[in-house]
């Protein structure tokens, strides 16, 4: 993530990667409709950034959302164990 | 035992997709019953404390599922599920929905798909979940299981208490 370390234009974010500016202004697009980065203009050209908390927000939610399956599926591996043992 | 079984979770943010893979030391018709009987759902599927009920549930393409997590303190989250199509054992998908307790449906939902497959005794399921809104995704989680996860804990203790009597 090259803007986690400086904000940066489309053009050199461009740059940096095989792709055309029109390709990272899309992208950058989304990323601030979700508000994982943010725009500032300077002059003619838009620098953007990350939104470091925004990040650390989602990391963390990912998280919980995996815990609850990891939870369920325990509780399920109970059950399947109580059903295995009524079967026989 | 528990950590022998496959489990990977990931999410795309780009599909806004998420994808559950995990294994069972079961059989596959017992785990197919697992995900598909009212009875056994309510068993498994709410994080403890909360409690799942099912109101009704008709298994078969356009039947539904209409059914609460119920909080430690009694407070109800209502759900829809819609079977849109089902392999007997093999897959069956689902449309989700939020709804209130007059079964009447928050849109939009997400889209379930459910594929079943046994390889030695042991069952993989395969899990993805595809929401409109990524904004839905994050109530998913926010929609009460908060204390869920402080119970994490307790479960997984109470789990291998019982394991180890085995």
């Amino acid at each position: 993530m090259l803007i986690a370390l400086q904000a940066m234009t489309p053009n050199t974010i461009a740059e940096n990667f095989n792709t055309t500016r029109q390709a990272v202004s899309k992208h950058l697009r989304i990323l601030t409709e979700c508000q994982l980065v943010k725009q500032e203009q300077q002059g003619r050209e838009i620098y953007y950034s990350l939104e470091i908390d925004k990040m650390k927000e989602i990391d963390k939610w990912i998280n919980e959302l995996r815990k609850i399956w990891e939870t369920r599926f325990n509780q399920l591996d109970d059950v399947l164990s109580i059903l295995k043992t009524q079967k026989k | 035992m528990k950590t022998e079984l496959q489990f990977d979770f990931t999410v795309n943010k780009e599909t806004k997709t998420v994808t559950i893979n995990r294994t069972f030391d079961a059989e596959l018709d017992l785990v197919w019953d697992a995900f598909t009987k009212a009875e056994i759902l309510d068993q498994w599927v709410a994080p403890k404390p909360w409690k799942s009920k099912t109101k009704y549930m008709n298994f078969e393409v356009g039947g539904k599922r209409f059914y609460a997590m119920v909080s430690p303190e009694g407070h109800e989250r209502w759900s829809i599920q819609e079977y849109t199509s089902i392999m007997p054992k093999t897959n069956f998908k689902m449309y989700n929905t939020f709804a209130d307790e007059n079964e009447k449906p928050e849109l939009p939902g997400s889209d379930w798909h459910y594929n079943f497959s046994e390889e030695n005794g042991m069952t993989k399921v395969n899990i993805s979940i595809y929401n409109e809104s990524l904004e839905r995704l994050e109530r998913m989680i926010e929609m009460g299981f908060k204390e869920g996860f402080t119970a994490t804990v307790n479960n997984l203790e109470q789990l291998l208490a019982k394991l180890s009597k085995k």
